[in-house]
């Protein structure tokens, strides 16, 4: 009998997925490729795939020097002493901004949207409306976040006006129009938009847990909190890691938010990484794509978490 | 005996009605919470509504005792995005322009894609499959400029094949995983009786599992056409400004600053922006919730 050849196998199949993997190929790797090898080069306009172009360009690592040089990609300038305890180091530019904001919507989002979680596992009325309510946001846009919070959070007409009419003049939330607290406006605005999506998977984590544990903590006359925190939480290990990966990989890659909120502004101090490789793109190619390829490594960082989790799944079974 | 609800949804007794303390503190939490989720809503319906003496003059607060929908009126067909005057309803139809053809084709490369991936594997389809899971995460600007030429050699930079294009490639990933899921989660059995009956890779696809797959056809709708309206970096960088698409178009509007600040203006534009992704999820329920779970539910 003679053997069919192996690339006529599955014909059908293949040829329906020759788009995926022409994308796989074409996009994903080879746009990565391509932005991580021009990153070592000093090219200005729109080059192309071609090695020689890569070769005459070769600068090594000098666009990561200039990168990091830069006090708009990253600045720690004042390394100031606070009192007998020890040292306070303050960074600003794109970079240390994307942390903030990375650290603080990690925390509160993931803490808050646990919170909400065990409170609508509580057998509670209405358990459809609430979460009709914490979940709409992430239905909207980042551009709509941005444009509303902006309102709000508008010192001339918003919240800080509204208060002071009521009689407290002292009060004060200009944070968009305040260099040293942009970012934390930024953070308000990213959690009211995903702290819903949060709770949501941390309530199907919730839901997923056997009952018996729950009766084996009653019949051992553990409080209900205790239960929670220590055999629950544990339990949830996986939810946690997924819902990480997903805020953290949001937050590396903030972009809409910041250009509906503050535009960067006021002047650059709320500039985060992809503002700026997307400003640099004409005047300083280069640049943006090491700006690129850090942001690459730092998303790879992100996935440590989920690649020990699934692997170390693997190496067990 | 509040926490032994531990199955998919509410069930077995009703809450006792009398409130306990515990239960005090819970609904003052979800209440606070809830306040805070609405807030924003509520500010931008009531502004939306107010003239634009009563912002400069009144209270962010509170309602206008005088409506009136001139804001949305002007907001729709008036207001600048600093090129020209013909207000929001241009971005909303460029915006149903890109989505509509984009959530087809993207939804049949992927559908086609994860049914090969789940029930007609090849040499090399895990490993493809493993790169596609993984660039979900790639930064989208990473990415723009190896577009820019991508497109630009295919000789539709600019245009609206490029912006359906971009959106194809970036729904792919978490599509495919949504379709494989699903497809690799019907009974096995079916499709090897299909086979045995003679039916082929098209056949099985069309006659057996596209009518049984409604529901997870129905989730990647909701998924793209949300995630495609509510787009802004690509259809600024590959639509072109004649297709700029109702996030651009509201971005512009809010910062063209013709004849100062028009706040109520800016509201309604703004509520116009997110009324289809917000009827989306009002009337799918439980497929968003699916949806969006989809990514972190892996199978």
């Amino acid at each position: 009998m003679d053997r069919p050849n192996p690339l006529f196998r599955n014909l059908n199949s293949k040829l329906a997925s020759l788009p995926m993997m022409l994308i796989v190929l074409g996009v994903f790797v080879g746009g990565t490729l391509w932005t991580v090898l021009f990153s070592f080069t000093n090219i200005k306009i729109l080059p192309l795939f071609t090695p020689k172009q890569w070769i005459d360009g070769f600068v090594g690592f000098a666009n990561y020097k200039r990168l990091f040089n830069s006090d708009r990609w990253m600045s720690c300038p004042a390394i100031t002493k606070i009192g007998q305890e020890g040292w306070q180091l303050k960074c600003t530019g794109a970079m240390p901004n994307m942390i903030t904001y990375a650290i603080l919507a990690i925390i509160i989002s993931i803490s808050l949207g646990f919170l909400l979680a065990v409170m609508m596992d509580q057998k509670i009325r209405l358990e459809g409306m609430f979460r009709t309510i914490y979940l709409y946001p992430f239905a909207l846009s980042f551009i709509v976040t941005g444009h509303v919070w902006a309102w709000i959070m508008s010192p001339e007409y918003g919240l800080q006006h509204a208060i002071r009419e009521l009689g407290w003049t002292s009060f004060s939330f200009g944070w968009i129009a305040d260099r040293q607290m942009v970012m934390y406006a930024i953070v308000i605005a990213g959690i009211w938009q995903g702290t819903g999506f949060v709770m949501a998977l941390m309530l199907a984590g919730l839901r997923g847990i056997d009952e018996d544990i729950w009766k084996a903590a009653r019949v051992d006359g553990i409080p209900a909190w205790r239960t929670y925190i220590q055999i629950v939480l544990p339990m949830m290990k996986p939810v946690m890691v997924t819902t990480f990966v997903l805020v953290a990989s949001g937050a590396v890659r903030i972009y809409d938010l910041v250009v509906a909120l503050t535009d960067g502004g006021p002047g650059i101090s709320s500039d985060v990484p992809s503002r700026y490789i997307y400003q640099n793109f004409s005047a300083n190619l280069g640049q943006s794509l090491s700006a690129s390829t850090v942001m690459l490594v730092s998303m790879a960082l992100v996935l440590i978490p989920w690649m020990r989790m699934e692997f170390g799944k693997k190496s067990q079974a | 005996m509040a926490n032994s609800n531990l199955a998919a949804g509410p069930s077995g007794a009703k809450p006792k009605p009398f409130i306990t303390p515990q239960r005090a503190v819970v609904y003052t939490v979800l209440i606070v919470c809830a306040i805070f989720f609405l807030f924003p809503l509520y500010i931008m319906i009531i502004t939306s509504l107010k003239n634009i003496q009563e912002i400069q003059s009144g209270n962010i607060f509170i309602p206008t005792l005088h409506p009136t929908l001139d804001a949305w009126e002007k907001a729709w067909n008036s207001a600048c995005t600093g090129l020209y005057c013909e207000g929001i309803k241009v971005g909303f139809w460029n915006s149903i322009k890109i989505t509509v053809p984009s959530t087809i084709v993207s939804i049949i490369v992927a559908s086609l894609t994860g049914y090969s991936m789940a029930n007609w594997p090849f040499k090399f389809s895990e490993v493809f499959f493993t790169i596609l899971l993984l660039s979900s995460f790639i930064p989208y600007v990473v990415m723009i400029y190896p577009l820019v030429i991508i497109t630009r050699e295919l000789g539709i930079y600019s245009t609206l094949p490029a912006v359906v294009l971009v959106h194809t490639i970036f729904g792919l990933p978490l599509l495919t995983l949504l379709f494989r899921n699903y497809f690799a989660s019907l009974p096995q059995e079916l499709f090897k009786a299909a086979r045995v009956d003679g039916a082929g890779y098209w056949q099985i696809f069309f006659q057996v599992f596209a009518p049984m797959s409604v529901p997870i056809f129905t989730v990647a709708v909701i998924l793209q056409v949300t995630g495609i309206w509510n787009d802004f970096l690509f259809g600024v960088i590959y639509a072109g400004p004649t297709n700029y698409p109702m996030t651009v178009q509201l971005n512009n509007i809010v910062n063209s600053a013709q004849g100062g600040k028009a706040y109520n203006v800016d509201m309604a534009a703004t509520i116009l922006t997110g009324l289809v992704p917000l009827a989306i999820y009002f009337f799918s329920g439980k497929y968003f919730v699916r949806g969006i779970a989809a990514g972190a539910v892996k199978g």
